[in-house]
């Protein structure tokens, strides 16, 4: 009965370790280049993850779906990101110019004050669509390596061109806006 | 009485500053129990954009007489749970507060049985054999010798 017993903690031990080790080598494959930024540099067009967030340019919320059929530029900023502010008016540039060829810019503020947010688009005129993202629920999923940083979804809802860092210039932002509308 | 009378002095004492902490609390006490959401870091270890940030909005609050609670309701709101350097203990986040102290009760348990275990094995004692009768003649002999 002893030696039974000691077996079967022995059992039950090796069974935790066991399970431990598989959900550590499960968590690292699952975050190894599986989110979108780490399909792109593989040369993939993965598809963009859904979300479905606060409006932070009126009620409601916007759904990323609701977008299907469109080129999509999402860009995630936060207001107290300086290089976030520099790139605004090449992006509010950029969105007067495409806007009725069937693109359409999403910012998303991430890990950011909701108030700030509102005061920084009211301040700088933005007149695109914004959501709110203050729990960073989008950053895993896209592989957001930090703020400001674009992505650019074709009409089926892939994601076929990313710029990390600030828009500097127009061209840079015309080139991801067609290759989004050449995916089409 | 007197013990009665102590505890309920001693649960006061304990109450009273920690009534006066929510109801005004200090911007050092907030940004040690509220986390930077970029660096993940306490906010009075942070000097991240944000932190800053934050503790701009925490001072603005005080001053507006906002109470702790609801200073860190305003922060998860925007933050989510995330943002508490301590979980709430409702809820999932019960569970950061229930494991430890059960995994503490199964080792406890544990360390328990096996003790006990351990302390009813003993060494085996062997039986006392009887001395040879020669022996035991020539034994006598040598102590009446010293008698």
């Amino acid at each position: 009965m002893t030696r039974r017993l000691r077996l079967g903690a022995q059992i039950v031990a090796v069974g935790i370790v066991a399970a431990l080790l598989g959900l550590l080598v499960w968590k690292v494959a699952k975050d190894t280049g599986n989110d979108v930024t780490g399909s792109l540099a593989k040369g993939g067009t993965p598809t963009a993850p859904a979300f479905s967030l606060e409006r932070l340019d009126g009620k409601g919320e916007l759904e990323l779906e609701s977008l299907r059929g469109k080129a999509v530029v999402l860009n995630f900023w936060a207001s107290w990101c300086g290089p976030c502010r520099d790139e605004l008016p090449v992006l509010e540039d950029a969105w007067q110019r495409w806007r009725d060829k069937g693109v359409v810019f999403v910012g998303i503020d991430i890990r950011d004050l909701r108030s700030d947010a509102r005061r920084f688009l009211t301040r700088f005129g933005v007149t695109y669509p914004n959501v709110y993202d203050g729990k960073g629920s989008t950053v895993g999923r896209y592989g957001t390596t930090g703020v400001p940083e674009t992505y650019f979804v074709d009409a089926q809802g892939r994601v076929v061109y990313r710029i990390a860092g600030p828009v500097e210039e127009p061209d840079d932002l015309d080139e991801g806006v067609e290759l989004a509308l050449a995916g089409a | 009485m007197r013990a009665l009378l102590t505890g309920c002095l001693l649960a006061l004492a304990l109450t009273v500053p920690a009534a006066a902490s929510e109801q005004h609390p200090t911007p050092a006490e907030l940004e040690s129990e509220l986390i930077c959401p970029v660096c993940e870091t306490t906010l009075d270890t942070s000097s991240a954009r944000i932190a800053l940030r934050m503790k701009a909005r925490i001072r603005q609050r005080i001053a507006a007489g906002a109470t702790k609670s609801e200073i860190k309701a305003e922060f998860v709101e925007d933050f989510g749970n995330r943002v508490l350097a301590v979980p709430p203990k409702r809820g999932f986040d019960l569970l950061a507060w229930l494991l430890p102290l059960v995994g503490l009760a199964v080792a406890t348990a544990i360390v328990g049985l096996l003790s006990w275990r351990w302390s009813r094995r003993g060494r085996p004692v062997e039986p006392v054999r009887p001395l040879d009768p020669d022996l035991e003649r020539r034994l006598d002999a040598e102590l009446a010798r010293f008698e």
